[in-house]
């Protein structure tokens, strides 16, 4: 019959409810604090600068990142299973310069773009059973993939390959206008973004992605539960190296291109991304969508700093004092969840 | 003889055996060490210069390894450590005096004990995972590097700062004495007192091994800041080689180098059990193995691919599996022929 609450009642009830809300989201928290992070990043500089938020400028920002996106979308299945791949960025850059002097040698870019991403996937697939057959850690196992993509990034060519392909130039060249005030799109980012909605759908929606959350959670449970353990963990790096193989696709496209040192220390801001948008290192924890706002994170720290027009040696710092700051966060987050149970 | 084929350091000598011997029948003078004024040259000298920083590193990393951990910031506390000594070596304007380098050298090998010190606090501490708690400092620490000397590279002019590395002792090289001294300081503290044995507890399991009355936290803490004094140690003798600061190329890639060595000689990743010896036969197989890609004519750069073969051979070495694998198909080589020799003898 009372319509009417009284107020601590209410107060107890709001409390409650909220209370709910985190236990039943405790992994989502991280990427909300990313999130808030991004947001406070951009008021504030827009605040600082007063012509910050430009669409120009928030348009370049995908722009500049959607290698590191697709990257992150990669690293991220990998990392949820518990493992870690140090290899994206040699395998971005072998894979540019493969696709680059198969283009030099007159073939077309819809057999080359194929054969890169099947490269990429190749090499995942190498380290994935190197980690699942052999026990090898996934720290040395990549790390071999690393050395291998690296090397055989030199073997194709000691200097860079100009990239004169008007198909995949286009993918850069590109510049989809929405609207009138200056917002562009290019294909690049089209295509990043494209990933991460799959990379989400994947992990969210389908058995493979549910096995995944499993795998990082508690491999052995997963393996009594009778899940596919093998099969998932080693797809998880084979999506790391076909996602490097689009990655190269599109920084071939962004540099127009390729050359065998490209992404030296990619992979480290890869992994520095993911674990800002609030996946966890020991797996089972994390979402694309965190990964995303990890690179945009990033992104914007990168633009800040060139904006500020300090030395660029203050971008690695940052990185490191905000990834500092996010493992200490996940770290309590993680304490508080255990004592509460 | 299997007991000698069961030995831990079985494999890894017979790794660097076989790579010297591959050089030495490519190139007969490989093993050849000719002597100038006293001193000895040849190219098994340079691979005991050249191997002083990756052999303080590494030896940090084993105790680091030995603990559940790993320590990627080493290199990055190699250029913070170099770029401190020149800096103050520089400014000082008396690059000679043995006051200032004591000053410079001192100081720069505390910024890499500071260095360690923090990663243990955040690994022993904080409980961080080791992979992302020394993770922060190399990506940081570059950059910090780059602050100190400014963005550029420093370079100095010091005939006693030089000696450290290229001076010669008694026909050897310096730099040889100064590992030689690492390994008997870190083999004496490790393995004359029950720290050796504390930090394999810990390393095979921090919960037993607290509730043993282990104090884990504090050994892990130390093994870190050993990490970061050797890496500290380690950036001088490297700015010595080159006589500059480079805080770009100082020990790159130097944290992959020594946690290979540290595989190579034995130690398990997963903490626990670690071989000093184990890890001096790593460091010395890793630049044997760089000499060789350099002698053969490679070019310095398809390095890697030689790199990554060497990490697959042994990792699969190592694997249970493989092995396995191996005992079967010698197996089944063996029932397919009966007719073997040694079964003849046998039956005489």
């Amino acid at each position: 019959m009372t319509t009417t609450q009284t107020a601590p009642a209410r107060q107890a009830r709001v409390a409650g409810s909220r209370r709910r809300f985190m236990t039943r989201h405790a992994s989502w928290i991280p990427v909300f604090a990313a999130a808030a992070i991004l947001v406070a990043m951009v008021v504030g500089a827009q605040l600082y600068f007063g012509h910050f938020l430009t669409p120009r400028l928030v348009s370049s920002i995908l722009l500049d990142n959607s290698y590191l996106l697709i990257l992150a979308v990669g690293m991220t299945f990998v990392i949820l299973t518990g493992g870690i791949d140090l290899s994206v960025g040699a395998v971005m850059s072998f894979t540019g310069m493969m696709g680059a002097s198969l283009l030099r040698a007159g073939l077309p870019s819809s057999v080359t773009a194929p054969t890169m991403l099947a490269a990429g996937a190749l090499i995942g697939l190498g380290i994935g059973v190197l980690v699942q057959y052999f026990d090898v850690q996934p720290f040395i196992a990549s790390l071999a993939g690393m050395f291998l993509a690296r090397g055989l990034g030199f073997v194709v060519s000691l200097e860079s390959i100009k990239v004169t392909d008007s198909s995949i130039l286009w993918l850069q060249g590109t510049r989809l206008h929405i609207g009138g005030s200056g917002w562009y799109v290019t294909p690049t980012g089209i295509l990043a973004l494209l990933v991460v909605a799959a990379g989400a759908l994947l992990l969210a929606y389908t058995r493979f992605g549910r096995t995944v959350y499993a795998v990082g959670g508690n491999e052995q449970s997963a393996r009594l539960m009778g899940l596919p353990v093998a099969r998932t963990k080693l797809l998880a790096y084979v999506v790391s190296g076909t996602c490097a193989g689009l990655a190269g696709v599109v920084f071939t496209a962004y540099t127009g291109a390729a050359y065998p040192l490209n992404g030296i220390g990619t992979e480290l801001d890869t992994i520095a991304a993911v674990v800002i948008g609030g996946t966890l290192l020991t797996g089972g924890s994390g979402f694309v969508v965190g990964s995303m706002i990890g690179v945009l994170v990033y992104g914007m720290i990168k633009t800040v700093i060139n904006f500020l027009g300090v030395d660029q040696s203050w971008t690695r710092i940052t990185i490191g004092a905000l990834l500092l700051v996010f493992v200490v966060v996940q770290r309590v987050i993680v304490a508080r969840s255990a004592r509460r149970r | 003889m299997s007991a000698v084929v069961k030995h831990r350091l079985f494999w890894p000598l017979v790794v660097l055996l076989a790579l010297i011997l591959l050089n030495t029948v490519s190139r007969p003078s490989f093993v050849s060490i000719t002597v100038h004024d006293g001193r000895l040259y040849g190219s098994l000298i340079d691979v005991l210069r050249n191997s002083a920083p990756l052999m303080l590193v590494a030896l940090g990393m084993t105790l680091v390894i030995a603990t559940r951990g790993i320590d990627l910031s080493v290199g990055a506390i190699m250029a913070v450590s170099g770029a401190v000594a020149l800096t103050i070596i520089q400014d000082s304007g008396d690059a000679a005096n043995p006051a200032v380098l004591a000053v410079a050298i001192g100081t720069a090998v505390g910024a890499g004990l500071v260095c360690g010190l923090w990663n243990g606090f955040l690994v022993a501490v904080l409980g961080i995972q080791p992979i992302i708690a020394t993770l922060v400092l190399m990506l940081a620490g570059r950059g910090i590097a780059l602050l100190i000397t400014g963005g550029f590279i420093t370079t100095i002019n010091s005939d006693p700062y030089k000696f450290m590395a290229q001076g010669y002792v008694l026909g050897l090289p310096f730099a040889f004495y100064v590992s030689l001294a690492a390994i008997a300081v870190v083999a004496l503290v490790e393995r004359r007192t029950a720290l050796g044995m504390l930090t394999e507890a810990v390393g095979i399991n921090p919960e037993a091994s607290r509730l043993a009355g282990v104090r884990a936290r504090g050994i892990i803490w130390g093994a870190y800041a050993a990490s970061g004094l050797l890496a500290g140690f380690a950036g001088i003798l490297y700015s010595s080689n080159i006589m500059a600061a480079d805080a770009n190329a100082a020990g790159l890639y130097i944290e992959l180098d020594a946690i290979l060595a540290v595989v190579l000689g034995g130690t398990s990743l997963a903490g626990g059990t670690f071989s000093i010896a184990g890890t001096v036969v790593g460091v010395f197989t890793i630049q044997t193995l760089k000499s060789t890609i350099t002698f053969l004519g490679v070019p310095p750069a398809v390095t890697p691919v030689f790199m990554a073969a060497v990490v697959v051979v042994v990792v699969l070495v190592q694997s249970r599996r493989f092995r396995r694998w191996v005992g079967l198909l010698a197996a089944s080589l063996r029932a397919r022929s009966p007719r073997r020799p040694d079964r003849a003898e046998v039956a005489s």
